[in-house]
This record gives structure tokens, C-alpha cells and sequence, in this order.
């Protein structure tokens, strides 16, 4: 592969039915990754997991039906009303399960998830022992086939996945309430469990519409790593709908266009490993809630707090004796190459142990005071209290 | 239907799916109560690229190699589960999305490169299972199952199940105070001084080695079925642990029985000769049952509750 053709793809000049591959997968992309915010905000994201298993029987019956009604069986809407019924099913079973019974949500999910899947395989084989001979193209939804994606089912995955997007946005503000502030909608009078009907509505919807291109378990990941992948980057709402839009609709055209260049790359599958990429990389370098990030933090603080302990207590009368502390020391220049105090070394123990002394009184006087107000977050004491307090800590302490 | 064929092609395939469904059931409990319930599903998804590079590794089919992988494959997504749980600080059903289509990903684009290469491990074979292909030849009479020359033959899958089986038993059995205390109160295990890193991680594995020993005979349908369904139903109907593991390992074994029988004779009913998927059937009956502890069950079913509720409810005020 060389750059040029690369760029074909990724620009849509590959040919006629490569951008309408393109096309369907970048707007599935979007959409999942759209509507499965609202899921995994409110931490069900593995509904979608059951959704998934659960459209298998619908799609088998759809296509029985359609056999005796004396058509082929491959009629796509009818495969995909199927799949939308039974999976709607499952999503009132899950329902009824949590709310009626002991059990609790997971185990609802995993036994609508098998048992809606047992009866599928069942039809299924049934299905395989009929005489028609067009039982091959169920096959596609079980693993996808994007490569068959034709113009109109692309611009239907299009018009659907906007609508699905208008609908949930339309939503936003219920979502949003239902998602961070479960007590204030049940104070509203709102009946939570009606917009989480909704949000699971519009997921099936997705869900159903992508299943026949990047197939049964694979969709899975389209509404699930997009916006656990958007989390990592922000703590708003509207830019984390953006963010895991844009993650997903990035997915579906990098995976896409790869699966494109390359020989035996199933798209749904390469499409979930771009976007597991995606992940990844945010995982470690997102810049406040990135791994690496948050260890540079940890590690910055755990030397603030040796240097801090090593400084108290020269102040106190004792030189620090354990190796990395005064190597610390002599990096920061508060010790000479002998393990003799410099001049600046005995003024930061003499402000180290101000700082110490007006916590202790602080913490006194406000001994229910936030937890992160303290010594050991790093940061001075003038900083994190006001003058006219620290001007009273001063006078207590004298 | 002849007799021989029952003992030579039913009887050892219900007997695997009576171990399959009793291992992973004993097991399921625990996941039900830990609230772990989705890990049987992630782990049986998430095997697939351990299978592939098992496979690629050693050019056989044969078990060993692709077991290994998919022992290895599954600690691995339990591992990344955990980690991107502590790490990343991830909901754990989102991480457990995010590994397991992952995983799964992979393992699908392995097999398709593999693919130029005419393997015969295609997704379909490991969804559904191959308890039809079980055969026992050696098995003519009923009066074969005490001779020991029938054993020298005895199908592949069958051995596996019968030690995996009883290991888990086993462990079950001794690990039984432990793991309980470990599920109901955490806290408490802690403060016993109880290993939990351990207790957890070698509970992990042990899900991984029965869903894999499970997987390969029965497919991953069954097996996610059977680590949730038994415990359900069985968790519907007591409050006490050890009968809870008695009732499920029960019901697993109806349903194996009972799914089977309909899979391979049930079409007979309406006059087709031709049988159904068995490990979807057992599935499918298991469900059943369970839907039937959730309805009616003696003391928690949403009936019976409502039935309770009318009764206490006063007829009239004066």
C-alpha cells in the first residue's frame, strides 16, 4: 500500500462502491458513538450487549415469515423490523427482571442475552435445514458484512443514525438529569424509568440499523469505546456527545478505508480495533484523566511529600538519613555534596515547618474542613486559603 | 431411533452437557452474587484470539495448544478488565465492553488472515458448539458403560469434562467458607485476613478454565447460558448459599437433559425428521425455568408476591 492509494480512500476517490462503504460506516460510527453516551453515563453500557443477541431471533423469525409468505427471506426491512421487535423485547424482559424480581441488572443482561440467543440459534438451525438456499445471507449478521454495503442501505444508515442523533439531542436535558442527578428528576416529577425507555429505544435503533454491517457482536463496541473513549478528554456533556461522535465516525473511516486497502480485513472487526486504538491512546495520554498524566501527578506528589517530611524535620533537629532523601536534597541544592545544610536548604525547613504548624492550627479550628485542605496536597498554604484567614492562623500561632 | 444410536451419539452428548452445565453453574452462583455475571460472556467472546494464535502456534487442532490459548486469552481480558477498572477508571460493565469486542476484533481479523490458509475454525463452529459431533463408539449396549474396554475410547471432550468438572467440585467443596465469605462480605474477608488479590484471580481462573473446557464442546451460547441461567433460577428460590449451589447444579442438569432430548427428538413431535441446534435448546430450556422461579417461585416470584399482597390487603376499611 502506498501513501497515495491511502489517501484514494481516506479522500473517497477509490471508487464508487469503497465510498459508499465509507459512507454507511463513518455515519454508524457517529451515531453509535452519539447515542451511547447516555448508556454509559447512566453505567449501562452492557444493555447494548444483550440488545445485540437479543435482535437473533427476530431476525430468524422475520426471515421464516417471509419464506412462507413466499418471498426470498433476504428482504433487509423486514430482517430489520424482526430485529428491532425481538430486541425490543429483550429490553422490556431486562427491564422486568431488574424491577420485579431479586436479580440483579447483570444478571438480567446475561440471561436475556443467552436465552434470546439460544432460541435464535435454535430457528437458526431449523432455518439451515430448509430447502431455499438463501439462509447464507443470515450468516452476514452474525459477523457483519460491510463490504456488500449497498448505496441505499448506506443512505439509509445515514438518514437513521441523524435522526437517532436529533432525537437523542432533542432529549438532552432529560438524559442529561436522568444521567448526573437521578433524585432532582424524581423531584421533578419525572418518571426516570420512561427516558431511560427512550435512551434504550434510540440505542436498539442504532444498533439494529448497523447490526447486518458490522454484525452481532461487533456493534457491541460501537456504541461502548467512542464514549468511554470521549470520557477521558472532558467533563462536559455536549463535548463528550461531540467528542465520542467524532471517535466513532474517525473508527468507522480509518477502519473502513483499511479494510479497503488490505486483503482479508473484515471492516466491523478493523473498525473496532481503530477505535480500541483510539482508546487506547486516550487511555495513556488524555491530559487531565490520562494514565500517565495522573502517574507524573502521583509521582510529583510522593516526592513533595518525602521532600516535605526530610525538611520538617531538619527544622526539628534531625538530618534525613535515607539515601533518596538526601539525594533530593542535594538535587534541589538544600544540601552540599558532604550531607552539609545550605543556606537556602535551612530556609525551606523553616518554611516547611510554617506551613505544618498553620495546617495543625487551621485543622483546629476547622476540623470538618474538605479533606483536600491540607499539607499533603502539594500546593502552599497561601494558595489555598485566603489572607485574612492566614493573617489569624499567623497571630494563633505566635 | 435404535437403541445403539441413543448410547453411542445422545448418551454421551447429554452426559457432556450435563458436565458443561454443572461446572459452569456451580461457578455462575458466585458470579450471580458477586455481580459479576457478565465476565462468563466477556470471557467466552474474548477466548477467540487465544484459540486463533493456539492454533497458529502449534498448526494442529488438537486440544492442548488451543486450550492453552484460551486459557491465556481469557486471564489476559480479566486482567484488562481489572486494569482498566483501577487504572483507567472505567465502570466495570464498560470495560468489560471495551475488552471483550476488542478481543473479539482481533480474534476475527486473526482468523481471516488465517483464513488464506484453509483452517477450519470458523465463529459459527465456536458459537454453537459440536455436540452433535460427540460419538462414543465403543457403546453398543447399556451394559457397555461397565466394561472398561469402552473407556479406552471414550470421546475427547467427555475426559476433559469429567476432570474439569470435578476439580471445580472439588474446589467448590474446599474453598467453599472462603468463597462465601469473600462474595457476601467483603469487608469482613478482609478484616480475617483473608487473601482476596488471591481469592479473586484464582476464582477468575477457574471461570476461565471451565468456560473454555465447556466452550469447545458445547459452544459459548451454552456456556454463557449456564454460568447465569441455573444460578438464577436457583438464587429465585432460597436464601441459603449451599442449597442455592444444590438447586442450581439440579437445574443445570434438567435443563442439559431435557434441552437435549427436545433438540434431538422434539422435531419427531411434529413430524420432522430433522433435529435442532442442542446447545441453543439447553439454553432455551434453562431460560424457561428460570423464567418459571422468577414467576411463581415459592417465596420471591413476582406472582406469588402479588398474590401475598392482595391477601393482606384489608377487604374493607369498616
Amino acid at each position: 500500500m502506498t501513501i497515495v492509494e491511502a489517501y484514494t480512500v481516506l479522500t473517497f476517490q477509490a471508487g464508487y462502491n469503497t465510498s459508499v462503504v465509507l459512507t454507511g460506516v463513518i455515519a454508524l460510527g457517529f451515531g453509535g458513538g452519539v447515542i451511547g453516551v447516555f448508556p454509559y453515563l447512566r453505567k449501562r453500557s452492557l444493555v447494548s450487549n444483550a440488545i445485540s443477541h437479543a435482535t437473533l431471533p427476530g431476525i430468524a423469525m422475520a426471515f421464516l415469515l417471509s419464506v412462507t409468505l413466499g418471498g426470498s427471506g433476504r428482504n433487509l426491512a423486514l430482517l430489520t423490523a424482526g430485529a428491532t421487535l425481538s430486541g425490543a423485547i429483550g429490553i422490556f424482559a431486562i427491564q422486568w427482571i431488574r424491577d420485579q424480581t431479586r436479580l440483579a441488572e447483570d444478571t438480567a443482561i446475561g440471561t436475556v442475552l443467552s436465552v434470546f440467543f439460544g432460541i435464535g440459534v435454535v430457528l437458526l438451525s431449523h432455518i439451515q435445514t430448509m430447502k431455499t438456499g438463501a439462509q447464507a445471507g443470515l450468516n452476514s449478521f452474525l459477523l457483519g458484512s460491510t463490504a456488500m454495503l449497498t448505496s441505499g442501505e448506506a443512505l439509509l444508515i445515514s438518514i437513521s443514525s441523524a435522526v437517532a442523533i436529533g432525537c437523542s439531542l432533542a432529549f438532552i436535558k432529560e438524559f442529561r438529569t436522568v444521567a448526573f442527578d437521578k433524585d432532582f428528576a424524581k423531584a421533578q416529577g419525572w418518571q426516570t424509568s420512561h427516558f431511560d425507555l427512550i435512551m434504550l429505544a434510540l440505542l436498539l435503533a442504532i444498533m439494529a440499523i448497523g447490526l447486518k454491517t458490522v454484525g452481532l457482536v461487533l456493534i457491541i463496541a460501537l456504541v461502548i469505546v467512542p464514549p468511554a473513549t470521549a470520557r477521558f478528554w472532558t467533563n462536559r456533556l455536549g463535548c463528550m456527545i461531540a467528542l465520542s461522535g467524532l471517535f466513532g465516525g474517525l473508527s468507522g473511516w480509518i477502519g473502513g478505508a483499511f479494510s479497503a486497502l488490505y486483503p482479508n480485513m473484515p471492516a466491523g472487526a478493523v473498525i473496532v480495533l481503530t477505535a480500541a486504538s483510539i482508546f487506547t491512546f486516550s487511555l495513556l495520554c488524555a491530559p487531565k484523566r490520562g494514565v500517565i498524566t495522573r502517574s507524573i501527578c502521583r509521582l510529583r506528589l510522593r516526592f513533595f511529600a518525602l521532600e516535605n517530611r526530610g525538611l520538617i524535620s531538619i527544622a526539628g533537629g534531625y538530618t534525613p538519613l535515607d539515601p533518596i532523601t538526601r539525594y533530593l536534597f542535594r538535587w534541589r541544592g538544600y544540601m552540599d555534596p558532604n550531607g552539609k545544610l545550605t543556606a537556602s536548604g535551612v530556609e525551606a525547613a523553616a518554611e516547611a515547618n510554617r506551613q505544618r504548624r498553620l495546617w495543625f492550627v487551621y485543622r483546629r479550628h476547622h476540623p470538618d474542613a474538605d479533606i483536600s485542605l491540607g499539607l499533603h496536597n502539594g500546593r502552599p498554604i497561601e494558595e489555598m486559603l485566603s489572607p485574612e484567614i492566614l493573617a489569624r492562623l499567623e497571630r494563633e500561632r505566635e | 431411533m435404535t437403541a445403539i444410536d441413543f448410547l453411542s451419539i445422545d448418551l454421551p452428548a447429554i452426559f457432556v452437557a450435563v458436565l458443561a452445565a454443572t461446572s459452569c453453574s456451580l461457578l455462575g452462583n458466585f458470579l450471580v452474587l458477586r455481580r459479576q455475571a457478565l465476565i462468563g460472556d466477556a470471557i467466552s467472546h474474548a477466548v477467540l484470539p487465544g484459540i486463533v494464535i493456539g492454533f497458529l502456534l502449534a498448526g494442529t487442532l488438537s486440544t492442548l495448544p488451543l486450550m492453552l490459548g484460551a486459557i491465556g486469552a481469557a486471564i489476559l481480558a480479566a486482567g484488562l478488565i481489572e486494569a482498566l477498572r483501577q487504572i483507567g477508571r472505567i465502570e466495570a460493565g464498560a470495560a468489560m465492553g471495551v475488552v471483550f469486542t476488542t478481543m473479539f476484533a482481533a480474534g476475527i481479523v486473526l482468523l481471516e488472515q488465517a483464513g488464506a490458509s484453509n483452517v477450519h475454525i470458523d465463529a459459527e463452529h465456536a458459537l454453537y458448539g459440536s455436540l452433535e459431533s460427540i460419538i462414543w463408539m465403543d457403546l453398543t449396549v447399556w451394559m457397555d458403560l461397565f466394561t472398561l474396554d469402552a473407556y479406552a475410547g471414550m470421546p475427547r471432550h467427555l475426559v476433559t469434562l469429567i476432570g474439569v468438572t470435578f476439580s471445580i467440585v472439588a474446589l467448590v467443596f474446599l474453598f467453599f467458607k472462603e468463597l462465601k465469605v469473600a462474595t457476601f462480605d467483603p469487608d469482613l474477608a478482609v478484616s480475617i485476613g483473608l487473601p482476596m488479590q488471591k481469592i479473586s484471580t484464582g476464582f477468575i481462573v477457574l471461570v476461565a478454565v471451565a468456560a473454555v473446557a465447556s466452550f469447545e464442546a458445547v459452544g459459548s451460547i451454552l456456556v454463557i447460558a449456564m454460568f447465569i441461567c441455573p444460578a438464577a433460577t436457583a438464587r429465585m428460590l432460597t436464601d441459603k448459599l449451599s442449597r442455592q449451589l444444590w438447586i442450581s447444579a439440579g437445574v443445570a442438569t434438567l435443563a442439559g437433559v431435557g434441552g437435549y432430548l427436545f433438540a434431538a427428538f422434539g422435531p419427531q413431535l411434529w413430524g420432522s425428521s430433522n433435529s435442532l441446534n442442542a446447545a441453543g435448546a439447553i439454553a432455551v430450556v434453562a431460560g424457561l425455568l428460570q423464567v418459571m422461579a422468577m414467576v411463581a417461585g415459592p417465596r420471591y416470584g413476582a406472582l406469588t408476591r402479588t398474590i401475598k399482597k392482595r391477601k393482606q390487603r384489608p377487604a374493607s376499611i369498616y
